[in-house]
């Protein structure tokens, strides 16, 4: 069984957000990046670069497969994580911490968000 | 296609060890336990322990059951001497490729084919259909199987205590009838990594056994499904489904080497084979290298650099543990399939330069 913090929250395509001050933090879930496997390459969208709520925004390559990276809210993307692109293997080894992706700048509580236990009866239909 | 999902004998064991699962030609199969890349080395470094009970298991007997694959097969199976092994095919009227094989000698009159598990049952049936005017009984053993691979450099010394068969007696491609952990197996040296190796046909029963005690035999990896294709992948080994199909002949897969065009008996395909072996392929099979880190992967078009014509197909690829930079096969124009040729790859839209290199990627030191 996965790991689903209580304090974030998540996207149904395996993205997790944390809120504060207007400055979002996103990653992929740790069921997510289980299923991906060994992630070789993290491709991720530039800072100041706007980024759409549901739309694609990067990927993740793992050595079985390529996803999408999607942008779980709109907004300003203000800083990324040099270091999963220096050595994606953090994003496995820990998604919600050092795994970071990317921040974005929002106006406003970004909405359509899951919380915690949405999230967790969402990976369980998955079939975990 | 049924819906109920099959579970090989070792499901809990698999469980037991954080498998994670996938759906694999209607078996629930390990996909990886601990992650691709570390499983993959083990095979490429140590050892690595596979479940491969989803593979078919067909046996002929009788006194006609060489003759009855000779018909049935593209091989000279008659030929093959008892306890040896061969790579080989079973082709369609046309010549397509139908399921790649490998057919053990087991006995005077005995053979068993081992076919992919998502091809198992129309192996089966056709061989069923073709050995009819034999004299040979054909039984779909699938079932009767379970399949455990013992894959890498340590092989050898990982297994040897656990049988009595000496093996450094035991040559590549063939195969004994032993006991392994004091269960009956049919042990043999093949396998699908590029890896020196065994195979191991136990009874379902015994699989929990013979597995446990491998596992507990010195340092090995239980490995999946995942790392099993990048590792087939580097050796340059074909897959159905991706560098093999019905569209293709064993000549258009540049394996026309498996088909005995001068066994004495006919055989299915024959006609549309032997115009296949005179003709020359519009596109072969080829490696490709390239520096970016993004992989080319199975359905990307391969174009020319120049003008981004569309030139081939790429029918498998990943990022290469073991190489360190994505490598990939393709079926390319013959023209363009030169080793040192630059083509390219469009990766989702981006062209990507890449290099025609030599199958495999990769080969052990011997």
């Amino acid at each position: 069984m996965s790991t689903v913090p209580d304090h974030l929250r998540y996207t149904a395509e395996h993205e997790w957000v944390s809120v504060s001050d207007g400055i979002t933090r996103v990653g992929i879930t740790e069921y997510a990046a289980e299923q991906l496997g060994d992630i070789v390459y993290v491709q991720l969208p530039e800072s100041g670069a706007a980024v759409t709520a549901g739309e694609p925004c990067g990927e993740l390559e793992s050595t079985k497969s390529v996803s999408d990276l999607y942008a779980p809210v709109s907004g300003e993307v203000v800083d990324v994580n040099p270091a999963v692109v220096d050595d994606p293997a953090v994003v496995n080894n820990d998604p919600f911490g050092e795994g970071w992706l990317f921040t974005v700048r929002v106006d406003g509580d970004p909405d359509g968000l899951l919380d915690a236990d949405e999230y967790t009866a969402l990976i369980q239909e998955d079939g975990e | 296609m049924g819906t109920d999902i099959r579970r090989t004998p070792l499901h809990d064991v698999h469980e037991r060890l954080g498998a994670k699962f996938t759906d694999f030609a209607g078996w629930q199969m390990p996909l990886r336990y601990t992650g691709d890349v570390a499983e993959h080395t083990a095979v490429r470094t140590g050892a690595g322990l596979f479940d491969l009970t989803h593979m078919g298991e067909i046996l002929l007997s009788g006194p006609q059951a060489g003759q009855a694959l000779d018909y049935a097969l593209v091989g000279h199976a008659s030929a093959i001497g008892v306890g040896r092994a061969r790579y080989t095919m079973i082709c369609a009227d046309d010549g397509g490729i139908l399921d790649d094989l490998i057919v053990y000698r087991t006995g005077e009159q005995d053979y068993m084919v081992v076919a992919n598990a998502s091809n198992a049952a129309l192996v089966a049936g056709e061989l069923v259909d073709r050995a009819e005017d034999f004299d040979t009984e054909v039984r779909d053993a699938s079932t009767d199987y379970a399949l455990i691979a013992v894959q890498g450099p340590n092989a050898v010394s990982l297994l040897a205590p656990l049988t009595p068969t000496d093996l450094s007696t035991v040559k590549y491609y063939a195969s004994y009838p032993t006991t392994v952990a004091g269960r009956p197996a049919l042990l043999a040296r093949t396998g699908y990594t590029g890896e020196d190796g065994f195979e191991l046909f136990v009874a379902p029963d015994d699989a929990e056994a013979v597995w446990t005690a491998v596992a507990d035999s010195g340092e090995i990896l239980p490995c999946g499904l995942s790392c099993r294709d990048t590792l087939r992948l580097e050796a340059g080994m074909p897959l159905y489904g991706n560098e093999l199909t019905t569209e293709l002949t064993p000549y258009a897969a540049g394996l026309g080497r498996v088909v005995k065009l001068d066994k004495p008996s006919d055989f299915v395909g024959r006609a549309a084979l032997a115009k296949a072996a005179g003709e020359t392929p519009a596109r072969k099979l080829v490696g490709l290298v390239t520096e970016s880190r993004r992989a080319p992967r199975h359905g990307y078009p391969v174009v020319d650099p120049a003008d981004g014509a569309r030139i081939g197909e790429v029918t498998s690829g990943a990022p290469s543990p073991t190489l360190g930079h994505p490598v990939a096969m393709a079926y390319v124009d013959a023209d363009r399939a030169v080793p040192g040729s630059a083509l390219a790859v469009d990766i989702r839209g981006t062209i990507t330069p890449v290099d025609v290199v030599e199958l495999p990627f990769y080969r052990r030191s011997s």
